[in-house]
């Protein structure tokens, strides 16, 4: 028998020992994403066929590579979530599960820095 | 039954399908789909900040018929899963769970995302021609 009260057990974790925080950042992401994603998709539609001067100095403008740093980061955080709880839901057996979420966050991580790289990169050519 | 072998929900095969379900599972098809499409996205960006010659690649790529064929999807993809996702986030705050309001909302992402695409589209090569 557990000393604990219920309340301190649940308080803050379940059993993924981790509550309802990866649920509230995948709606806080969304959030973040709704006018991100609106506004990256309304600017590319205008920017479509430019060269690469005129893009790199679009995406290379302070206020258009902070957004797009934003829009990097609130999108592979958006997507590192939602994938896990796809391997969660469909890949059987405790291995396999783990080493996928793992490939999934490194990868994500890791094109993640490469599109923010790359964008700080063409603000400083600037 | 073994805890090995326990069926895992969601079960996809044995409900007959419908809109909301049609909805929900493609929520899940297009996210996934997304994921992927970062690819696409990181490349291009890499291939800006690397210099013209490389931005040249990419461009040359992107334009193409392939190119265009996964920008088409990815823009369908993308606008689906953005008004789905805003159905979601009401669904989250309380609002729009009466079957009327789920299928009237359905249907409205539906309409919604193929709108904003067409738009998109025709925007676009519009904006190029000028």
């Amino acid at each position: 028998m557990s000393l604990r009260t219920p309340l301190a057990r649940v308080r803050h974790l379940g059993s993924a020992k981790d509550g309802t925080g990866h649920w509230w950042m995948q709606r806080v992401t969304a959030i973040a994403l709704v006018p991100l994603t609106i506004w990256f998709v309304a600017a590319l539609v205008f920017h479509l066929g430019a060269g690469y001067e005129a893009t790199a100095a679009w995406i290379g403008h302070p206020i258009t590579g902070c957004l797009m740093i934003l829009l990097i980061v609130a999108t592979f955080y958006h997507a590192v979530l939602g994938l896990q709880v796809v391997i969660e839901d469909y890949v059987h057996g405790e291995g396999k599960k783990i080493a996928a979420i793992l490939l999934v966050k490194f990868a994500g991580i890791l094109l993640g820095l490469a599109g923010v790289v790359a964008v700080l990169k063409t603000i400083l050519g600037q | 039954m073994s805890a090995e072998n326990r069926p895992l929900s969601p079960h996809l095969q044995v409900y007959r399908p419908q809109l909301t379900s049609v909805l929900s599972i493609l929520h899940r098809i297009t996210g996934i789909a997304l994921a992927v499409g970062t690819l696409l996205l990181v490349y291009w960006l890499v291939a800006l900040s690397i210099g013209p010659a490389a931005y040249a690649d990419a461009q040359w790529f992107l334009s193409s018929i392939l190119g265009r064929l996964l920008i088409f999807g990815w823009s369908l993809t993308l606008f689906y899963h953005l008004c789905n996702g805003i159905r979601h986030l009401f669904w989250d705050a309380g609002y729009g769970f009466e079957l009327e309001n789920a299928y009237r909302s359905g249907w409205a992402v539906v309409i919604a995302s193929l709108t904003l695409t067409v738009l998109a589209w025709v925007i676009g090569y519009a904006l190029m021609g000028a």
